[in-house]
């Protein structure tokens, strides 16, 4: 099984010259050099590089929450100037409700959008067991382990089915063995549901596990300093990751960073 | 044996601890009175109170419901003033910076010092203590509220915004709920506030009412009855208080401070 990039390009998000410089009293500080990248539909594309270096913050940009200074994004030909509904996102932190029991957490992004929940029910119980959630969904967010919250913040992001899922370092909060778990987890989800996946990490290991390329990015202002092509098997194992390729490819994208100086962990 | 472990088991009820704390005070105090023969118009031994709170029974309840009244009006307003005006507040930094600093002006002038213009302005009726009752209760309100709404979380604010819910929806659905802790913490405040600020309010001008009460128990140097008074102000308090604490209870039991007992219920 090949990555679906190798095949026919269909790019999903076209991201050109683009650009963000944060104004503050003590002048303009840029945040990121002008960036290209197409990503293609379907496609797994994970973005390392050293803390500070902007990755939040295109991840932003292609969501739609912050306006770029320049340059232009596209989602299915669409410009991205404010949120649009095409797109699910999952922050570090769960950012769950309270109040609200797993289901009505991932109800949410229905209510939001002024939908009716009752055409989504369906929906919700098939996100909910391909997360393997099944039996909590009337548990309360706080009842449940840090890993299954990021799960239910992952169903919350894909139940309005959108055709891209942005994700913000999900499970840089999750210890070692849960987030090697989730990784799996994770891979399973996206084949369930082929869709879009923009993953930013600082993780390496994280990222080649998961992702049909890897994009390295340098320290402020970011930019992208290498892409890697991630040309491992599918579905892969937990146990690929004492696979000599798969060290091969951790290992050179370390470089980038000890080149650098540091890499934050 | 069986004694020590049923008075234990006694002191193990929260409903019963701050009773027991309460008697061993009243002991101590009584004791205290007759050891060092303190006269009862320095410190009322608490029998003359008891004996004074029965006695005097139906006059203090007639003069309890004015206070009373006075006591929830202010509180009333002081919810229904406050928190829209904190939401005001902490929509705009605009509005929070010509508002917050005379908010806080205001709240510095003692209110007792004002308290006589109240009279002037709007007589001897009930008004002038509902004013008084809510300067003071309504400003922990607005501070809360403020907190209560500036603390929450920038990515649940993301959140909401890609989900392209409008503001009004974005309030209703997650900023309001999440600051519902927030304010019910400032309400409590307010409520035993709204006491003090009815009273003062009698102090000035005034013929009813626990503060009219104290005020003439003072001039006639009578401290069991000024004590007697004191107690149904203070229990006018805690029983307001708890039924904030109830209400709360209803309304937000996913808070952190009761989840022991919410999941236990699920």
């Amino acid at each position: 099984m090949s990555a679906p990039h190798v095949a026919v390009r269909n790019v999903h998000i076209e991201i050109r010259g683009l650009t963000k410089t944060y104004k503050s009293k003590t002048g303009s500080v840029p945040s990121l050099k002008p960036i290209d990248l197409d990503i293609d539909k379907g496609e797994f594309v994970a973005i390392v590089g050293p803390s500070g270096c902007g990755k939040s913050t295109l991840l932003k940009l292609v969501a739609g929450l912050l306006p770029a200074t320049s340059g232009t994004i596209r989602i299915g030909g669409a410009n991205v100037k404010e949120p649009i509904d095409d797109i699910g996102i999952v922050f570090q932190s769960p950012v769950l409700l309270p109040w609200r029991t797993v289901r009505d957490n991932i109800m949410l992004q229905i209510q939001m959008r002024g939908r009716r929940a009752a055409d989504y029910e369906e929906a919700v119980a098939r996100l909910l067991k391909t997360a393997g959630l099944e039996g909590f969904e009337h548990r309360f967010p706080w009842e449940l382990s840090g890993g299954m919250q990021q799960r239910a913040a992952i169903c919350r992001a894909l139940v309005h089915d959108p055709s891209v899922l942005l994700m913000d370092e999900p499970f840089g909060a999750l210890d070692a063995m849960t987030r090697e778990r989730m990784n799996a987890e994770l891979q399973r989800i996206w084949y369930a549901t082929k869709k879009t996946v923009l993953l930013i990490t600082h993780s390496i290991p994280e990222a080649v596990f998961l992702a049909d390329r890897v994009v390295v990015m340098s320290s402020r202002p970011g930019s992208v300093e290498a892409i890697y092509d991630i040309d491992l098997p599918r579905p892969r194992d937990l146990s690929i990751m004492g696979d000599p390729r798969f060290v091969r490819y951790t290992q050179d994208i370390r470089k980038h960073f000890f080149a650098q100086g540091e890499l934050d962990h | 044996m069986w004694i020590l472990r049923s008075v234990k088991s006694i002191a193990g009820s929260d409903a019963i601890r701050p009773v027991l704390l309460m008697l061993i005070i009243l002991v101590a105090w009584d004791l205290c009175v007759r050891i060092f023969r303190i006269p009862p118009y320095l410190i009322p031994a608490p029998t003359y109170v008891v004996y004074e709170l029965v006695n005097q029974w139906p006059m203090l309840l007639r003069e309890t419901l004015p206070t009373l009244y006075a006591t929830l009006g202010g509180f009333a307003l002081s919810a229904l003033v406050g928190i829209p005006l904190a939401m005001l507040i902490a929509s705009s930094r605009t509005i929070e910076s010509y508002l917050y600093p005379i908010l806080v002006f205001s709240q510095s002038i003692p209110k007792i010092a004002v308290a006589p213009l109240f009279v002037v302005w709007f007589g001897f009726g009930i008004f002038p203590k509902v004013i008084s009752a809510f300067l003071l209760g309504v400003f922990p309100v607005v501070v809360a509220t403020v907190l209560g709404l500036k603390s929450i979380d920038k990515d649940m604010l993301d959140l909401a915004r890609s989900m392209r819910a409008g503001p009004l929806r974005t309030f209703l659905r997650v900023r309001l709920p999440s600051a519902l802790p927030s304010i019910f913490g400032g309400l409590k405040v307010s409520i035993t506030l709204a006491v003090v600020g009815a009273v003062v309010g009698e102090f000035v001008g005034s013929n009813s009412g626990l503060g009219y009460v104290l005020q003439v128990a003072n001039g006639n140097f009578d401290l069991p009855l000024m004590f007697a008074a004191l107690f149904i102000l203070s229990m006018m308090g805690v029983v307001l208080f708890m039924l904030l604490d109830f209400a709360e209870h209803l309304l937000i039991p996913w808070h952190a401070s009761r989840r022991d007992e919410f999941a236990g219920q699920t």
